[in-house]
């Protein structure tokens, strides 16, 4: 479902060379799969995830999503590929702050090829214990509220890939238990591949697909620095 | 649903700048409609009131001292005419008719006009409409100490049929200035929206004997209101008599007269014209800026609704169509202000001159501003939205790890 092959993405380094973040030379997910990537703060986690959502346009390589090629499309087609097919849960959230949590839920719908779907909506924020708080504000609710209209957020468009990003980061550690479970339950449901990084190990021992990060990233193992001049380290 | 609910909720979210923009649009739209509105009610008002008479004549002067005189009742007359002036143009075979008035007294600031009944009950004082006493008076009588008010003079005097005044010398009010004469009030005229509606009309013989005037001027006139069988008897009569004569000036024809006088005070609507385009720009300008200047504080928003999936002309679209519905409420407040200033002007106009101004009525500025102003305000919008268009997501939302 999800294939990335060599995969490179460099930023200019306040020294004014470049460093390279990411160097990932193959990673594969299946349809439905749960897979946790475990990698330290600065490592090219979420560079990479934001890779695979086309958030950032690679340097080379290839991200392939149900057979189309993300990183070749043009931004606006990678756009709504994104709407479609990925859902997003951030470490912050990021929820609007200054639409409901209904809106918050509706909008992330808009996008997407099907559009608005009110009653699908709060369905799942009632799924995820919300629809007493429909019309509140993100300021509002709990952090651990805000984490799950996050999560109904993301899975608004029946997404085919979910990608979490240090989801339970802001959470106590019941909480974040709570959130986790649900995360992967409701993927389960909707039939998602699930795609998480972590540092946190009490997290990541809930899944049997664990990968450590540096492994895959060739970028991670060397450390952040100039681009190699063969420009070809990598590896799986 | 998407862009309007984005619109709505940015507005929402800073709604103190919205409003303070908004006002500032809607007091430009406000005066810009209220300038044009005005300027062309007022300037058809003024030609149209002047269509009864063809011409006006009196002494030696200025043509628009003439006709603001007798037509409109303002100014003071330049001189008065001899009786036999009066009969001579009277007379003439190109006169139709010739309306002699005399004026030099006032009730409380309400000019007083002398002149002959033939005006109130012959004479249209626009195409198809006569005076007309309100039901339960009657004109004035020739000789009589009598008096038929204008319906605004009537409000505002508290005068009704069977009241007496005594009239005040001079055409400013003066309470020392009293005259021994009383006159009683005969008649109301109905509502003309004519400058006649301030006067208060008397037999001519009234004013020109009134104690205190110049004996040897009582049967002088302050000037000739005519209307005459041709359009070509006016050139003859120019002629006759401003070009070949010396003592007396034929104010004809009254519309172009009019229509210069307007003319030469139309720097003064482009000034306000002026005045209203450049406070149209720095609304403009304030959406621009506002806009702007919270841009920062949107930066976040916006990346997270790229990442959501929209696209970034969906950004772009959602900044414009934000600076648009600022114009456009804006341009909706101006409405209100255009209406308050629109009814303030007209009482001013209508108190000074008696002429007035439809407030219902429509014209092509008030849906063009408007739109001129939203579209200006979108265009402000541009910028910004530029900007919007530009969100780096990855970077806005999160440094990366």
């Amino acid at each position: 479902m999800l294939s990335v092959a060599d995969l490179t993405k460099s930023f200019v380094s306040p020294e004014g060379g470049r460093a390279e973040i990411v160097r990932v030379g193959r990673f594969e997910l299946a349809a439905g799969e749960q897979r946790a990537l475990r990698g330290e703060s600065g490592s090219g986690k979420t560079t990479f995830l934001n890779l695979i959502a086309g958030i950032l346009a690679a340097d080379g390589g290839r991200v392939e999503l149900d057979g189309i090629d993300l990183a070749a499309l043009p931004e606006a087609k990678r756009d709504r590929l994104r709407a479609d097919k990925i859902g997003y849960i951030f470490q912050t959230f990021n929820l609007l702050q200054g639409y409901t949590v209904l809106e918050n839920v509706l909008l992330g719908m808009s996008f997407g090829p099907r559009g608005v779907d009110r009653v699908h909506a709060v369905e799942l924020l009632r799924r995820v214990g919300l629809e007493h708080r429909l019309g509140h504000f993100p300021r509002q609710l709990s952090t651990g509220q805000q984490q799950r209209v996050a999560v109904a957020r993301a899975l608004a468009n029946r997404p085919k890939l979910v990608l979490a990003d240090e989801p339970t980061g802001n959470l106590d550690r019941t909480s974040a238990r709570e959130a986790l479970a649900l995360i992967r339950e409701v993927c389960r449901e909707n039939g998602a591949a699930l795609l998480l990084v972590s540092h946190d190990d009490g997290v990541l021992a809930q899944f049997e697909g664990l990968q450590d990060f540096a492994v895959i990233n060739a970028a991670a193992r060397r450390g952040p620095g100039a681009v190699p001049a063969d420009g070809k380290e990598g590896g799986s | 649903m998407t862009l309007p609910l984005i619109v709505y909720r940015s507005l929402r979210q800073h709604a103190l700048s919205t409003l303070i923009t908004a006002g500032s649009i809607a007091l430009a739209c406000g005066l810009l409609m209220t300038v044009w509105v005005v300027k062309t009610q007022a300037q058809a008002a003024f030609v149209s009131t002047s269509t009864a008479f063809d011409a006006v004549l009196g002494a030696r002067g200025s043509k628009l001292q003439l006709v603001l005189n007798g037509i409109f009742h303002l100014e003071a007359s330049p001189g008065n005419l001899a009786a036999s002036d009066y009969e001579l143009i009277r007379k003439h075979p190109a006169v139709k008719t010739a309306i002699p008035i005399a004026v030099g007294d006032n009730l409380r600031g309400y000019r007083i006009v002398g002149t002959v009944p033939q005006l109130l009950t012959n004479v249209e004082y626009a195409p198809g409409k006569k005076y007309a006493v309100a039901p339960g008076g009657k004109v004035f009588g020739e000789a009589a100490r009598e008096a038929v008010v204008g319906s605004f003079a009537a409000e505002r005097l508290g005068l009704k049929v069977g009241s007496t005044f005594q009239p005040f010398h001079g055409l400013t009010f003066d309470e020392k200035a009293l005259h021994e004469e009383v006159f009683t009030v005969t008649g109301i005229l109905t509502p003309t929206n004519t400058p006649a509606d301030k006067v208060i009309w008397v037999p001519i013989k009234g004013v020109q004997t009134m104690s205190g005037h110049d004996p040897k001027a009582a049967t002088d006139v302050s000037a000739v209101l005519i209307q005459l069988r041709a359009a070509s008897a006016g050139v003859m009569l120019d002629l006759m008599i401003n070009k070949q004569g010396n003592r007396m000036t034929f104010a004809y024809p009254v519309g172009a007269i009019m229509a210069d006088f307007f003319g030469k005070i139309s720097w003064f609507d482009r000034v306000l014209a002026l005045v209203a385009y450049l406070v149209a720009l720095v609304a403009a300008g304030s959406v621009l800026a506002s806009i702007y200047n919270s841009m920062s504080a949107r930066q976040r928003d916006l990346a997270i609704l790229r990442a959501l999936g929209a696209r970034r002309r969906t950004i772009f679209g959602a900044v414009v169509a934000e600076a648009a519905g600022i114009g456009a409420l804006g341009a909706a407040v101006g409405f209100a202000i255009y209406f308050g200033l629109l009814t303030l002007v007209a009482e001013v106009i209508r108190a000074q001159t008696g002429v007035v101004l439809d407030v219902t009525e429509g014209h092509a500025v008030l849906w063009i501003c408007p739109l001129a102003m939203t579209a200006l305000c979108a265009l402000g919008g541009a910028v910004p939205a530029v900007k919007a268009y530009r969100t780096p997501v990855a970077e806005t939302l999160a440094p990366v790890s």
